[in-house]
């Protein structure tokens, strides 16, 4: 893989911040996209736009056909046994959302229990909280340990007759930890529970295989693998999928809808649909499409091993620089291209800052992962975070800057 | 007579135990405040030439040429619009 050639495909990249050519490091926030992409969204709708499955004219019957092909191109990208077990959804956030909401209001109870760890981002806590609220059924966290791995005991013990549903992520946003998730699947079934993974930052990074991982959901987001913001992913598997209450109601996903005196008599649609309500994000389907045959042209396996390089290179360099601090395992072979520091007398959004003067942009904060910087006592972490058209001079030039600010 | 909304584009909150707030400055009058800012305000430290370190009514903060400035320790936003009510005006 050539990151130089796949630089010329991001118009972006020419850009400059403050004087200084852009150095993108907030990925696990949001990728860049390729100028496929951008070209796909522009044809769409400079040529094809249409609202799909309600019209006879070309336009829909050709907007239909672009959007249902991307389906089954993204079925294929997570190896799905059919296309109608991708649902698209607003974005992982959304998905996992659809999965708490269906499953809460038709499966899960007072005397169940949900089990989370706690190194989730909100996305993945918040809407099993509210459900909870409502339903009285109760939710366990699983630790995690010192380096912000996953305690694997923990979330095993806590495992019970009673749990209906496991949720994990399977890289961690803030610490780029890469969980097993096949060893708590396993786990899960043994158990008769279900087991839903938050995809939002392994999916754009690593080959996932959901019958080779067997899980029951995956939730990723478009924006996050070069594709467009607005669009997301729900796998699930099709008979479980096929026993759940819908999420939102309104078009496409009933099949009929009658009145029979005061009775009205409703029939959901088939898979997907029956969890696709209202107009679709139709461009950013076609859009993610597009950006999967962009990382499938790339190599999945060759994306990981760029970024881990780049990792590697990364951590031991600034493991020799004065004041900083890194998280996360010491073990690379755990970890996604994800770096969380801080920088000893500057608060994670004053080193943000400083590396934007110098056109490098860093995520600053709790990355939407409270509970886990309250776990290691930090007030907040800076985040740099790799994709395909990241190099390791873009690196070097990271760690000049940190040796000019912080001798 | 001038008001901090003349010269302040946005002010955001931030996530972190710190609570910091970030203060963007209108990209026309960035250079104007800045150069206000440092005449009133004492310089404790400069970093490369670009940011700056400064103490203004007891209060640290940093601010940056790109037009922002980062500030901590307020408690209400009535005592920050004070505050940069003095430092700005």
């Amino acid at each position: 893989m050539d990151p130089q050639a796949i630089r010329q495909d991001f118009p972006i990249l020419n850009r400059k911040i403050n004087g200084n050519p852009l150095i993108y490091f907030d990925n696990a926030a949001t990728s860049q996209k390729p100028r496929q992409v951008i070209d796909t969204l522009t044809d769409y709708y400079t040529n094809h736009n249409g609202n799909i499955h309600r019209a006879i004219h070309t336009l829909s019957s050709e907007a239909t056909e672009l959007f249902e092909k991307a389906r089954e191109r993204i079925g294929k990208f997570i190896n799905t046994t059919s296309p109608s077990e991708v649902i698209f959804t607003r974005g992982t956030t959304e998905a996992i959302n659809l999965v708490a909401y269906s499953l809460g209001c038709g499966n899960i109870g007072s005397g169940d229990e949900v089990l989370i760890s706690l190194m989730e981002h909100h996305s993945n806590i918040i809407p099993w909280e509210i459900i909870a609220q409502c339903k009285g059924f109760t939710i366990k966290y699983a630790n995690i340990n010192k380096d912000g791995t996953l305690n694997y005991d923990d979330f095993e013990s806590k495992i019970t007759k009673k749990t209906k549903i496991c949720c994990l992520s399977h890289v961690s946003n803030v610490t780029g930890v890469i969980n097993d998730i096949k060893r708590v699947t396993k786990a899960a079934h043994d158990n008769n529970a279900l087991m839903l993974v938050d995809g939002a930052q392994s999916v754009p990074h690593m080959k996932v295989n959901v019958r080779d991982l067997d899980i029951d959901f995956l939730a990723f987001s478009g924006h996050k693998m070069l594709g467009p913001t607005g669009i997301g992913v729900l796998y699930g598997k099709k008979e479980i999928l096929q026993k759940m209450p819908p999420f939102q109601g309104g078009g496409e996903m009933i099949k009929n809808v009658s009145f029979d005196k005061d009775q009205c008599n409703i029939s959901w649609n088939e898979l997907p649909w029956k969890f696709e309500a209202g107009t679709p994000d139709i461009a950013g389907v076609i859009g993610l499409g597009a950006a999967v045959d962009y990382l499938e042209n790339l190599g999945m396996n060759n994306v990981f091993n760029h970024e881990k390089e780049l990792t590697q290179y990364a951590v031991e360099h600034l493991k020799k620089c004065n004041n900083i601090t890194l998280y996360g395992p010491n073990d690379l072979s755990q970890r996604c291209g994800i770096i969380p520091f801080s920088i000893n007398g500057f608060s994670s959004h004053d080193t943000a800052a400083m590396f934007n003067e110098y056109g490098i942009a860093l995520r600053s904060g709790y990355h939407c992962a409270q509970p886990l910087h309250q776990i290691f006592k930090l007030s907040s972490t800076a985040r740099a975070s790799f994709y395909v058209y990241n190099t390791k001079t873009e690196i070097d030039r990271f760690i000049e800057i940190l040796g000019e600010l912080i001798p | 007579m001038s008001t901090v909304t003349d010269y302040v584009s946005r002010i955001e909150g931030t996530c972190g135990a710190e609570s910091d707030v970030i203060v963007n400055f209108k990209y026309e009058k960035k250079d104007e405040v800045i150069a206000n800012i440092l005449k009133k305000a004492h310089l404790k430290n400069t970093l490369a030439g670009i940011i700056f370190e400064l103490t203004f009514e007891d209060r640290s903060f940093r601010l940056y040429t790109s037009g922002k400035a980062i500030f901590r320790g307020f408690k209400t936003k009535t005592e920050l619009m004070d505050f940069l009510t003095k430092l700005l005006l």
